[in-house]
């Protein structure tokens, strides 16, 4: 199949650091090949910057494989751009047409402030993580494989909620700033488990409490993460941290 | 919100159905009215339903104000038209519609039956208050009739939309959910919802048309 290359222009968001306010700046480029994945358009951009001797716009990309969650934007309005279940790494130059502009923004979310141009700064996820996303484990030796019967439904399901790779993506689309989706899948995932089961009363209420004091926002259940997700998380594993915290408050 | 918000549909439901005797006879609708202002139950419930308004509108702002902190600057561009319903990204703006008819809505009727002057009727002996003309005089008072009409079918819409994100999301809230009872909840709320609405809009319909 021959490739086909397309002239765009990239309105993007340039911000110095965190103090600084931010503008857009817009860029056109040409012979763009539709085979080319977005980030490596965005490459062919800095590229060009770069021999303008301009400074190259900075994002976060790491595996460009779609499974580490490092690589975020927000394009044309959507979080990972316009197509379903991937990741920016994975979205192709042939989603857009010849002469579109696409829009390039960070995540604009309150708790996740800008490093510079379209990096932000995610470590409010990890706080997140670190206030009860864990299990506690004995050391010693390995444990017998299948020691702990597990039924395949909860297993698969908690593998389900595992596969959130914590981008960040719901928290960017959800017009209230709601880290539920992500707090749900990390919850889910050993809720759903024996091993989980130690900490579970403390867990959805620790990690709730703690992503309300990083100032996220109210999930209003618009169900506009589920949609973003590269992953597909469902919303029932929101349903899920509802009842873990109700349970959580109603024993004390 | 949720909490608060079921309860509230519970109330629309009863206040439909004791409604609805508008469009059987003047009579019919009086007993229900004369129900609904001498049962005990009911009068329990007044304060408390009085409660459940106040607590789920204070608490919508109060979260609404929180959500819109938490997101200090703005996207340049949006596009929600595919990965949500443009009534659950609405709710506040729907919930305050509503909000505003209920004041003029207590204005109207409420306020007139528990302070006001009303005329009375006897029905099978029993003196009772003549809420029949008191709903119907509104509707069909010439132009302000229509005024009237206009604004609450105009309101029975918002709050249509407003219960279309109304069910499953507090059950959602609350923990009753998952991936069958979304759909099936989802679907119970939307009929309830067109109900309501329609239900509720016949009203001034009936009475501007007959």
């Amino acid at each position: 199949m021959a490739s086909k290359t397309i002239n765009i222009k990239v309105k993007v968001w340039r911000q110095k650091d965190s103090n600084t306010k931010g503008n857009f700046e817009t860029y056109e480029l040409s012979d763009i090949s539709t085979d080319s994945s977005f980030l490596e358009m965005m490459d062919v951009m800095n590229e060009n910057l770069v021999e303008e001797g301009k400074d190259p716009v900075a994002f976060d990309h790491d595996c460009r494989e779609g499974i580490c969650g490092m690589c975020s934007l927000f394009i044309n309005g959507h979080a990972h751009g316009p197509d379903t279940l991937i990741t920016t790494c994975q979205l192709h130059m042939r989603k857009f047409t010849d002469g579109q502009t696409i829009t390039i923004e960070p995540w604009r979310v309150g708790s996740f402030p800008v490093i510079k141009d379209l990096m932000v700064d995610r470590t409010a996820y990890e706080q997140i993580m670190q206030s009860g996303g864990f299990v506690s484990i004995n050391t010693g030796g390995v444990p017998d494989a299948n020691a702990i019967p597990i039924p395949k439904e909860d297993s698969d399901e908690a593998m389900d909620a595992a596969s959130c790779i914590g981008c960040g993506a719901c928290v960017a689309t959800c017009k209230n700033s709601s880290a539920m989706l992500f707090v749900a899948a990390k919850v889910s995932q050993l809720a759903l488990l024996p091993q989980g089961k130690i900490e579970g009363a403390k867990r959805a209420k620790n990690m709730i409490a703690k992503m309300d004091e990083l100032g996220f926002g109210n999930c209003s259940n618009t169900g506009a993460c589920e949609m973003e997700c590269p992953k597909g998380i469902s919303l029932a594993h929101i349903a899920r941290l509802n009842r873990e915290f109700l349970v959580a408050n109603v024993k004390g | 919100m949720s909490v608060s918000g079921l309860f509230l549909i519970v109330f629309l439901a009863v206040h439909l159905v004791a409604n609805i005797f508008l469009l059987v006879s003047p009579d019919a609708f009086n007993i229900s009215a004369h129900f609904m202002g001498t049962n005990p139950i009911i009068q329990i419930m007044q304060p408390l339903l009085g409660a459940g308004f106040l607590l789920h509108i204070i608490y919508s702002f109060i979260i609404q104000l929180q959500n819109w902190k938490s997101r200090p600057v703005k996207y340049n561009k949006v596009d929600q038209k595919e990965s949500s319903t443009w009534a659950s990204r609405n709710m506040i703006w729907l919930g305050l519609v509503v909000f505003g008819f209920l004041t003029i809505h207590v204005i109207n009727f409420f306020w007139v039956v528990k302070f006001g002057h009303m005329e009375h009727v006897i029905i099978d002996g029993v003196k009772m208050e003549d809420s029949y003309t008191l709903v119907v005089s509104l509707f069909t008072d010439g132009v302000l009739g229509y005024v009237y009409s206009s604004i609450y079918i105009i309101s029975f819409i918002a709050l249509g939309l407003h219960l279309h994100h109304a069910l499953w999301s507090a059950f959602q809230t609350i923990g009753f959910s998952n991936d069958a009872w979304r759909k099936r909840l989802t679907v119970v709320g939307d009929i309830y919802a067109i109900v309501i609405a329609a239900g509720f809009t016949i009203i001034p319909l009936y009475f501007l048309l007959f």
